[in-house]
């Protein structure tokens, strides 16, 4: 028995998926199309159609070390910022599945990060972390300029990661919360049982069978951290002090709007896309194996 | 080996009492069964002994410690879950030795113990499972081997046995009670099912609403319960409840009219009471139509058990079931029976309170009450 709802009338299942091709098409593969087209190629200095040039952009890029920077500096901020979202979601929400006082204020609150735009983020960050008026600059009183964002490159790093994961925390701490309540409550109390204390039933019981959820939130953080951490470098660091946060997301932007050179940006942009491609990939071949399914 | 007193516990959820003043001792050794229907707070109670409920009023002791503010791990119950509550991550072993993993008992000796346990639930050959490769009698003996491990000075079952098929049911219940006898560790076990209870049990505590009804030898609750609640409860078929008032210091009449002589000696009832008039559907009688006493009942239909037949039945306008032992009667129409004096229960209506009843357990009630 064939139980899928079947339509003889192929114009009417064409009109009825056409808004959603459409829209694929326009927003999805059309600019992924022009961006191989600025890739390969390259515009004359004084105007006219564009040149074909092969892979010379490409070459261009590979050769440079301002890249080679930018690239390294993007997985620091990708590994770091991926942990600490990880680690605090983690932490946060084994809390909370406790059921302490006050749990279902904090469970509402912590999510709010995550419904506020990235400038908006950046922004707030600037502020509470500005060397000469923000709260951090307490320290400041102890040595000058300990802490200096401006100036010290770890400094916008440590910025950056800590605004990106504020935000990235809300959306790992949903789905870390979900997965642990599906967790049979009869578990933890056998565990209990057991003689297993909270830390204890957190590390043997709770977090390997968060696996699946850890490996998801892991696949999602990484490339987030490499795709979409554009809006809180421009805000906070402007890819600055010395290029120290000069993200690959914020380099093509920089040198595509900014130095106005589209062909760079967009070999550039096709160059983030297959490093995404490969990690998740990576990620799927080795570190899925070994996740338990229970 | 331990004994555990509970004095005057209550538990409430909020405004919600769920349990209201248990008073219960439970001595070295013994099988006690907690038995009522569901939301009769008996889960809840085991939980609070277990030290996963906190206890609102009252306090409870385990070898003579209070244990109200102790954690699970210090009080030294291990505990049978309904649902088993198998780690999933971790294979039989691990399930069974997680405890003395945790405890930090060295490797060598870990898996001494848990080769001996295997042994003793029967589970050598499957180690290295994990528990989704288990039939649901195998997961149920990782649970008691997980439990069995620890030596624990109490076991505490929580429906254990509600999640399997009926054949079983009866065979993990012969497991318990030969397991009970080999470790003679102080066991509460909580059910529904008064087969399981009456089975199981040195002692049974049947609970309603919170409250405990009442608590004795399975035999004791069967001959003579306290209230109609424990009547209707324990037995199956149940008794036989009829509503009626006496109308005489040795009759009563149903509503319909039907009269019921009892013995006036046996009961302490009030001309004008209201009652109700049980009987087990075993001890009713069948006799030829036309003799002495003998009320006509209307058969509706039979059910045959095999080794002996129900008859459900009506008399005037109550149910009525008659089990008869040995099937030698073809039974349609109508059947004429007796209610033997000596083995007929009277109850209060009002308050469901047991008026007299059967004297032939006096012995019973004395060991009991000892």
């Amino acid at each position: 028995m064939d139980r899928r709802a079947t339509f003889s009338n192929l114009w009417l299942a064409g009109a009825l998926v056409a808004p959603q091709i459409l829209l694929v098409i326009v927003f999805f593969y059309w600019p992924t199309v022009q961006a191989l087209y600025w890739a390969f190629s390259t515009q004359p200095p004084f105007g006219g159609t564009n040149q074909w040039v092969g892979w010379q952009n490409f070459q261009q890029i590979f050769s440079d070390a301002v890249y080679w920077n930018s690239v390294q500096v993007s997985i620091v901020f990708a590994i770091l910022s991926t942990a600490l979202s990880i680690g605090m979601a983690l932490l946060l929400a084994l809390m909370i599945d406790r059921q302490l006082a006050g749990h279902k204020a904090y469970r509402f609150v912590y999510f709010w990060p995550y419904a506020i735009a990235a400038p908006a983020v950046g922004l707030a960050f600037r502020f509470i972390f500005a060397p000469d008026a923000g709260f951090v600059s307490a320290i400041n009183q102890l040595a000058p300029n300990l802490w200096n964002p401006a100036l010290k490159g770890w400094d916008a790093m440590l910025l950056i990661v800590i605004a990106n994961s504020w935000k990235m925390m809300a959306y790992n701490f949903i789905f870390f919360l979900a997965a642990l309540q599906s967790i049979p409550r009869g578990l933890i109390e056998a565990a209990a049982m057991d003689g297993s204390g909270v830390l204890r039933r957190a590390r043997d019981i709770q977090i390997p069978l968060l696996a699946p959820t850890l490996f998801f939130l892991l696949v999602i953080n990484i490339t987030e951290s490499f795709v979409d951490s554009f809006g809180i470098v421009d805000i906070t660091t402007g890819g600055g002090p010395a290029r120290a946060t000069d993200l690959m997301v914020f380099k093509i932007y920089s040198d595509g709007f900014k130095g106005l050179d589209y062909s760079m940006a967009a070999a550039q942009s096709i160059v983030l896309m297959f490093l995404v491609i490969g990690l998740t990939f990576v990620q799927f071949r080795y570190i899925e194996k070994r996740v338990h399914y229970a | 080996m331990a004994e555990i007193a509970i004095r005057n516990v209550e538990k409430s959820y909020g405004k919600t009492a769920v349990l209201h003043g248990v008073d219960l001792q439970i001595a070295n050794g013994e099988f006690l069964v907690i038995l009522g229907p569901s939301g009769c707070g008996k889960s809840t109670l085991l939980r609070m002994i277990a030290g996963l409920e906190g206890i609102t009023q009252g306090e409870i002791a385990i070898d003579g410690r209070v244990v109200n503010a102790l954690e699970p791990r210090e009080r030294g119950c291990a505990m049978v879950f309904q649902n088993y509550a198998l780690y999933p991550h971790m294979t039989v072993a691990e399930n069974i030795g997680y405890a003395l993993k945790v405890a930090g008992l060295p490797k060598a000796e870990r898996d001494r113990r848990v080769a001996e346990i295997a042994q003793i639930v029967g589970l050598e050959a499957f180690l290295a499972r994990r528990p989704s490769e288990l039939s649901g009698g195998q997961r149920q003996r990782v649970a008691m081997g997980r439990a069995m491990i620890r030596e624990p000075k109490v076991f505490l079952f929580d429906e254990p046995l509600s999640n399997l098929d009926a054949k079983l049911r009866v065979q993990m219940r012969l497991e318990i009670r030969r397991l009970h006898q080999r470790l003679q560790a102080t066991s509460v076990f909580v059910t529904h099912d008064q087969i399981e209870a009456m089975s199981l049990a040195d002692r049974i505590v049947v609970m309603n609403q919170g409250r405990i009804e009442q608590a004795g030898p399975p035999r004791l609750l069967y001959a003579e319960p306290a209230t109609r609640f424990v009547a209707a409860f324990l037995g199956a078929p149940a008794m036989n409840l009829l509503p009626a008032t006496m109308i005489a210091k040795n009759r009563a009449r149903m509503t319909d009219g039907t009269e019921i002589s009892l013995d006036p000696e046996r009961f302490a009832a009030e001309i004008g009471q209201a009652v109700e008039i049980g009987i087990r559907p075993e001890d009713v009688m069948i006799v030829w139509p036309g003799s002495e006493g003998a009320h006509q009942v209307e058969v509706e239909f039979t059910e045959d058990m095999g080794s002996s037949r129900l008859i459900h039945t009506r008399l005037g306008a109550t149910e009525f079931t008659v089990l008869q032992p040995t099937a030698q009667i073809e039974a349609e129409g109508a059947l004429h029976i007796t209610l033997p004096e000596d083995a007929i229960h009277l109850f209060d209506a009002g308050t469901g309170r047991r008026l007299a009843g059967k004297a032939t357990l006096i012995g019973l009630r004395a060991s009991a009450a000892a």
